[in-house]
């Protein structure tokens, strides 16, 4: 886990941060993934506690938190872009998932 | 390790000492309000259900307030009816009866209107307080305790910090040799698959899928969408994207131990360690289920903030999202804000949370107790007739 850092990285197989600070459009952020140090750069501002892509994901693709898949991509998510609602759906608890 | 509580003649322990007053029924709702109102010692259920239900409806519904009435932190217990409900004073109070306990009844029809009601029960209450004064805590192991487990109002920092957190408290008290309550079924969806692998046996795995999937189903069934209510609004203003994102958080307030037994709504364990109880994700209902199952003290994770706390036993609230824990100061009894900040380990804070359920099972106040509230509502399974 990325100490002090402004955002962070849960399990190794991650393919998304968590930004423990709001962090504005542009910025450098520094984090540790698989032992070693990364910096990304945000193409979005990502508000406190939202999570953003480690690397670019393509469309249709798992979304990996927590070591686990939360969700697929319903767009191409480039790395340092926001990973939220509106480019991620669940697979789990919809009606048309019988 | 021990704490100071009570035991009771049936050998049961308890952390609070409480008279508990029931209304059989939303109609009797408003006296028993009145006979507990500024009686120190005595509390009553927010009980709006009690009439015109059937089948298993009827039968959860009863099941609840007989566990509250059963609940060892409850001294004894005056049901409050009016007189032709469905499920009854008389019965209501023979049930619980059967625990060793002073049990009363009184019906508002029988006793000739509310006013004769309220100070009939007003003097009940009171020979019970008397007694109830005279018992005395004493040194109990820790290993007789039953801990629910909550989250409510989750964000980003209930899966980073304050549940791992609760997680590490989780094991600290399986390994005493006590019990933790794991539940909320429908945030479990998604993050099922690592619990079922932690189950003492397949069989005990294979319920925890079975729940799962008749909860998936009988969304479908009803036509509805989980995700209209779940990830809530909340959930995702503060970051949760998905029901599986939100689960895989959920499921951290479990720790790490054997899972020994699946249990329905509002039942007992019958096994110490490591227990998932089948309930919604809804925090009251959950609550109360785990109370009538016999729970004496719980804890509840939560980022965006939630008052939550139960009639009859300590909810200690955690949060790991330090604005809320500012914000929020009169309702949040731990920060760990410090673990999401990289600047306290999970297993500190867990020690933390671990002492701390022993001095509030000791008699400390919980800020939500402190605060009077008191939080009720049954798992309703069937339409009223």
């Amino acid at each position: 886990m990325a100490q002090k850092s402004k955002a962070i990285v849960i399990n190794e197989n991650d393919n998304v941060a968590t930004a423990t600070v709001p962090l504005k459009i542009g910025t450098t952020v520094s984090l540790t993934t698989q032992g070693l140090s990364e910096k990304i750069k945000l193409l979005s501002s990502i508000p406190m506690g939202h999570k953003f892509a480690l690397v670019a994901i393509p469309r249709g693709s798992d979304v990996i938190k927590y070591g686990e898949a939360i969700g697929q991509t319903t767009a191409p998510i480039a790395k340092g872009e926001h990973v939220h609602v509106h480019n991620v759906i669940g697979h789990r608890g919809r009606k048309e998932c019988a | 390790m021990e704490f100071m509580g009570y035991r009771r003649a049936d050998g049961k322990v308890a952390v609070r000492n409480h008279v508990l007053v029931i209304p059989s029924v939303v109609c009797s709702q408003g006296a028993a309000e009145a006979i507990t109102r500024n009686v120190k010692g005595t509390v009553y259920l927010p009980n709006v259900f009690g009439c015109a239900q059937v089948g298993p409806d009827r039968e959860q519904t009863k099941r609840s307030l007989v566990g509250f009435g059963t609940n060892p932190n409850v001294y004894a217990v005056l049901v409050v009816g009016n007189g032709c409900e469905t499920i009854g004073a008389k019965e209501l109070a023979g049930a619980i009866q059967s625990s060793d306990k002073r049990v009363e009844y009184i019906e508002i029809q029988d006793e000739g209107g509310t006013k004769k009601t309220i100070a009939r029960g007003r003097k009940i209450v009171k020979e019970m307080l008397a007694d109830a004064a005279k018992v005395q805590r004493r040194p109990i192991p820790v290993s007789e305790l039953i801990l629910g487990t909550e989250c409510g109002g989750s964000d980003y920092t209930s899966g980073l910090g304050s549940n791992p957190s609760v997680g590490a408290a989780s094991d600290l008290m399986v390994e005493a040799g006590g019990t933790v309550i794991l539940s909320e079924t429908t945030e479990l969806i998604g993050a099922e698959h690592l619990l079922a692998r932690r189950a003492r046996t397949s069989e005990i795995g294979k319920q925890v899928l079975d729940l799962i999937a008749w909860w998936e189903k009988e969304a479908i069934r009803t036509g509805q969408d989980i995700r209209g209510a779940n990830p809530a609004p909340g959930n995702i203003a503060g970051g949760i994207t998905t029901l599986e994102e939100k689960s895989l958080g959920c499921i951290y307030k479990g720790g790490t131990t054997t899972l020994e037994e699946v249990i329905p709504y509002a039942f007992a364990p019958s096994k110490r360690g490591l227990i998932l109880m089948d309930t919604p994700g809804h925090d009251i209902d959950q609550l109360t289920g785990m109370m009538a199952g016999g729970c004496q003290i719980a804890v509840f994770t939560t980022g965006r903030g939630t008052p939550t706390g139960s009639p009859i036993a300590p909810v200690i609230k955690i949060s790991a999202n330090a604005e809320t824990c500012r914000k929020m100061r009169d309702n949040i009894d731990i920060n760990v804000s410090q673990v999401v900040q990289g600047k306290e380990t999970v297993k500190a804070a867990g020690k933390r949370i671990f002492e701390e359920i022993v001095a509030v099972a000791s008699g400390k106040l919980t800020k939500a107790e402190k605060l009077g509230q008191r939080d009720f509502s049954i798992f309703k399974i069937g339409l009223n007739f």
